[in-house]
């Protein structure tokens, strides 16, 4: 797309106002304008969530899935048209609650898509419960004398799965996101972005103001191809030390380089057609 | 009964390759000129257990496996134990006497005591014992020492020259000490005959070759018997034949990377059986919702839950209709036989494709695992047809546009249009809506094109038999062996078998049933589903119904003297 104009549906936005999804969307449409992302070489698919009506504000090919189940929609579609540049918008509860199987394979598989993960610390669509990145003590619908358990880190858990660049942002830093997801997408290989997202509505703890007075920015000393050290950075969490920006990369081959198949042509390019099956047949003689 | 096919078994403690045995003898049999039929046994287990396969053949199509065994082979005690009592009257008992099986006197059974141990271990390795047995039966049966080397010869090929020596040395020894000591009892019963081109194929086999001739690119199957070897058969060929077989993480995933792959425009399917079909559901009505062409093998097994895993069962019928929350088209083939299996399975990817919903192809374990000698599938006429789809831009796209017969322009992801496909009800673009209008129009077009493919497709059931006859026997799946193997005994019943469930062939069925003189409805489940579904489409309620769920196929014997009763 040439400008963020083109990249507007009919559909007005329906987030809450101040929502962090804003500044995603924001993120996104000017990276999509600086790389051209246009309906030959880009699809989206999202799950369910505040996240997912994503797809309703921008001109571009989307398909809404289930919650939790946005990855392997996406997983499919690379696989059959891996020259799509694929990106997941998921949630927190969609992606580590419901969807944290397909989270870890997809990791390990380090299929070639960029997961956007809202991470809102909170169930919003479902109007305020504890979701699996809520802090410990969180008061909320469902956790009225507050949350018991412990916060997932989603990054060591990337890390851990085989996640091949793994990076962190805050919504309200357009540019710097903007360029996480530029940086995701152009990696081979499983990317994921943890997106620091404050919930106006629900989330009282995890406000903007926490978020710009917590977060750092991760300098040259940093050494994103250590996994050791990116573990370190992907655990760090609280006062004034949140590290924001690409925690690790590393250049394995992503599954798609590595199917033979798909070294010649999407796997799409290649129309369907019958087969013969004389050989097969005379196996079975 | 006069036309009743020669059965042959061979049973012994699973982990000595008992059903490779059984393809192998399925095969000589075939070559030698017979139709067969082979039905597998065996337990959850790897090793240990109890591991049976019986053969069927004659020299006409045999479609189903019989329960009178005239040849056993029995490898172990358990064999003797569980089978005798199914050998036929004058039958043969082959066994090893160095083994000390307890075979009973005064039973009419001709005991043909081979020492397969002894051989085997004198060519060293107890493992040749079901070598040494097998050319022992096929010299009993009068049958070629050639075609069975030939078979050893390319079951071996990858295994080196040694392998496949010491096991034809095994069989001969087998064939020469049976040839020596029992020549009187030897029935040419598998001498080579001419016959016409044949070859021998199980259901999984035939559906992934289905799908394969439909051209199709993408399939995710997580493991699960009894539909594994579908897998098994398509992951080997993804280069040569051009498509991509990915093992998922469960069959949650897999059928979402189905829908994922098919709305960049691959023929995509997968593959389970009813406890992964379970995982599958809210996947299901995905594919509904956002008209995603998907095909969807489903073979069943003793169930619920983790159920009877390698036994048959009919028991996911009305689960195959009614799967899912709410309301949307769905199409639900069940094959009776693997060749029905490969014709269904082909036209199911231009169904998906021409009404853009998920085609279910529903089988068993009966049909996926046993294997069957057909001549050489024709499918000659198949033609691809992707239905209404577009590779164009076209000029202010909807992807769920309106139309008569519910069915939309279809533009895959990638295309250059700006394609969406909703889970959330939505507008004819594809946005999100909640307007009645839309839902109310959106609701009417998917449930249209069931109304479509209904009055365009050939959704008849086929009647068996004479035209006119004293009991008409009503069944769907894999019961059509069975059944059609006890019809040849009994001249005055007709069978009407249904191959497509939904969209329901409700008049076809009714026209048939009213017609009948006398209904019976057999299937392999508790409550008689179709018997439940005939009801609700026709109003027709059968109130006879021969039905079973021990995990068991129904066998022809059975068939035949429980229709006698009735007629």
């Amino acid at each position: 797309m040439k400008t963020t104009e083109e990249l507007l549906t009919p559909v007005s936005c329906n987030w809450c106002t101040g929502c962090g999804n804003f500044g995603i969307w924001t993120a996104f449409k000017k990276a999509a304008v600086e790389k051209d992302w246009n309906n030959y070489n880009t699809a989206l698919v999202a799950g369910i969530g505040c996240h997912g009506h994503i797809l309703n504000f921008l001109n571009l090919t989307s398909f809404e899935g289930l919650h939790g189940r946005a990855i392997p929609v996406a997983s499919g579609l690379k696989l059959a048209n891996h020259k799509l540049n694929v990106f997941v918008f998921t949630g927190d509860g969609d992606c580590l609650s419901e969807g944290g199987n397909h989270f870890i394979h997809a990791a390990r598989r380090n299929q070639n898509i960029t997961v956007i993960l809202h991470d809102n610390a909170v169930y919003g669509l479902t109007t305020g419960q504890t979701s699996p990145r809520s802090p410990k003590g969180y008061v909320s619908k469902s956790t009225p004398f507050g949350n018991i358990e412990e916060p997932l880190s989603p990054l060591p858990l990337a890390l851990s799965a085989g996640a091949t660049f793994v990076a962190r942002a805050y919504e309200g830093d357009i540019e710097h996101l903007k360029e996480m997801i530029i940086r995701a997408n152009a990696h081979h290989g499983f990317s994921v972005i943890q997106v620091l997202q404050p919930c106006v509505t629900f989330n009282h703890v995890y406000t903007h103001i926490f978020y710009q007075q917590n977060i750092y920015k991760l300098g040259r000393e940093h050494n994103i191809s250590d996994k050791s050290a990116a573990f370190a950075k992907a655990f760090e969490w609280g006062l004034n030390k949140i590290p924001v920006g690409v925690i690790y990369e590393s250049g394995q081959p992503s599954y798609e380089e590595l199917t033979p198949l798909l070294k010649t042509g999407t796997l799409v390019s290649r129309k369907s057609k019958k087969r013969n099956l004389d050989k097969l047949f005379d196996k079975l003689r | 009964m006069s036309s009743t096919p020669f059965t042959f078994s061979m049973g012994g403690e699973a982990g000595y390759g008992i059903a490779s045995t059984g393809l192998s003898f399925s095969k000589l049999a075939m070559r030698s000129g017979y139709y067969c039929y082979t039905y597998l046994e065996y337990p959850s287990l790897i090793r240990g257990g109890h591991n049976v396969f019986l053969t069927s053949f004659s020299r006409l199509p045999v479609g189903g496996t019989y329960r009178t065994i005239d040849f056993l082979v029995a490898l172990n005690h358990e064999t003797v134990d569980r089978h005798l009592d199914n050998i036929a009257k004058g039958g043969i008992l082959m066994h090893d006497g160095t083994q000390k099986l307890s075979l009973p006197a005064g039973k009419s059974v001709h005991y043909i005591d081979i020492p397969f141990m002894g051989i085997a271990r004198k060519l060293g390795a107890i493992l040749l014992r079901d070598m040494v047995a097998m050319g022992a039966s096929v010299a009993m049966l009068g049958g070629s020492f050639d075609v069975l080397e030939e078979i050893i010869r390319e079951e071996f090929v990858k295994k080196g020259e040694d392998a496949i020596r010491t096991n034809i040395d095994a069989a001969k020894a087998g064939f020469v000490h049976a040839t020596k000591h029992f020549s009187p009892a030897i029935r040419k019963i598998l001498t080579p005959i001419k016959s016409d081109k044949k070859m021998i194929i199980n259901g999984n086999e035939a559906t992934a070759f289905g799908g394969l001739a439909a051209g199709l690119q993408f399939a995710a199957i997580y493991p699960m018997t009894p539909t594994s070897n579908i897998l098994h058969v398509l992951a080997p060929l993804q280069e040569e034949y051009g498509l991509v077989y990915k093992q998922p993480e469960d069959e949650i995933s897999a059928i979402n990377m189905a829908i994922g792959a098919s709305f960049a425009g691959a023929r995509s399917m997968v593959a389970t059986s009813g406890g992964g079909f379970c995982l599958m559901t809210e996947g299901l009505g995905l594919a509904g919702i956002t008209e995603t062409p998907i095909v969807i093998i489903e073979g069943m097994r003793g169930a619920p839950a983790t159920g009877l895993p390698t036994w048959t069962e009919q028991g996911d019928l009305q689960f195959m209709l009614h799967a899912h929350q709410g309301e949307f088209p769905r199409i639900v083939l069940a094959p009776g036989d693997a060749e029905e299996a490969f014709h269904l399975t082909m036209e199911a990817f231009n169904l998906a494709d021409r009404y853009q919903t998920p085609v279910i192809v529903l089988i068993d374990k009966l049909i996926c695992e046993s294997f069957q000698s057909f001549k050489p599938f024709e499918y000659d006429k198949y033609k691809i047809d992707q239905g209404k789809i577009t590779y164009d831009v076209i000029k202010n796209y909807q992807r769920y546009g309106l139309s008569a017969d519910g069915i939309s322009l279809r533009a895959p992801a990638g295309t250059g249009n700006h394609v969406m496909e909703n889970s959330d009800e939505h507008d004819t673009f594809g946005f999100s809506s909640e307007e009645i209008e839309v839902r109310n129009a959106q609701m009417k077009k998917r449930m249209t094109k069931l109304l479509t493919c209904a009055k365009r497709e050939s959704t008849e059931p086929k009647l068996y038999g004479p035209a006119k006859a004293d009991l008409t026997v009503v069944g769907w799946g894999s019961t059509k062996g069975a059944v059609l193997e006890a019809l040849k005994e009994l001249p005055k019943v007709n069978f009407l078998h249904l191959n497509w469930i939904s969209p329901f062939p409700s008049e076809a069925v009714a026209k048939h049933l009213k017609k009948a003189k006398k209904l019976v409805n057999i299937e392999l489940n508790y409550s008689g589903q179709l018997g439940n579904i005939i009801a609700e489409k026709t109003g027709i309620r059968i109130e006879d119904n021969i039905l079973k769920c021990d995990g068991r196929p129904f066998y022809p014997e059975e068939l035949v003297s429980e229709l006698k009763k009735r007629l």
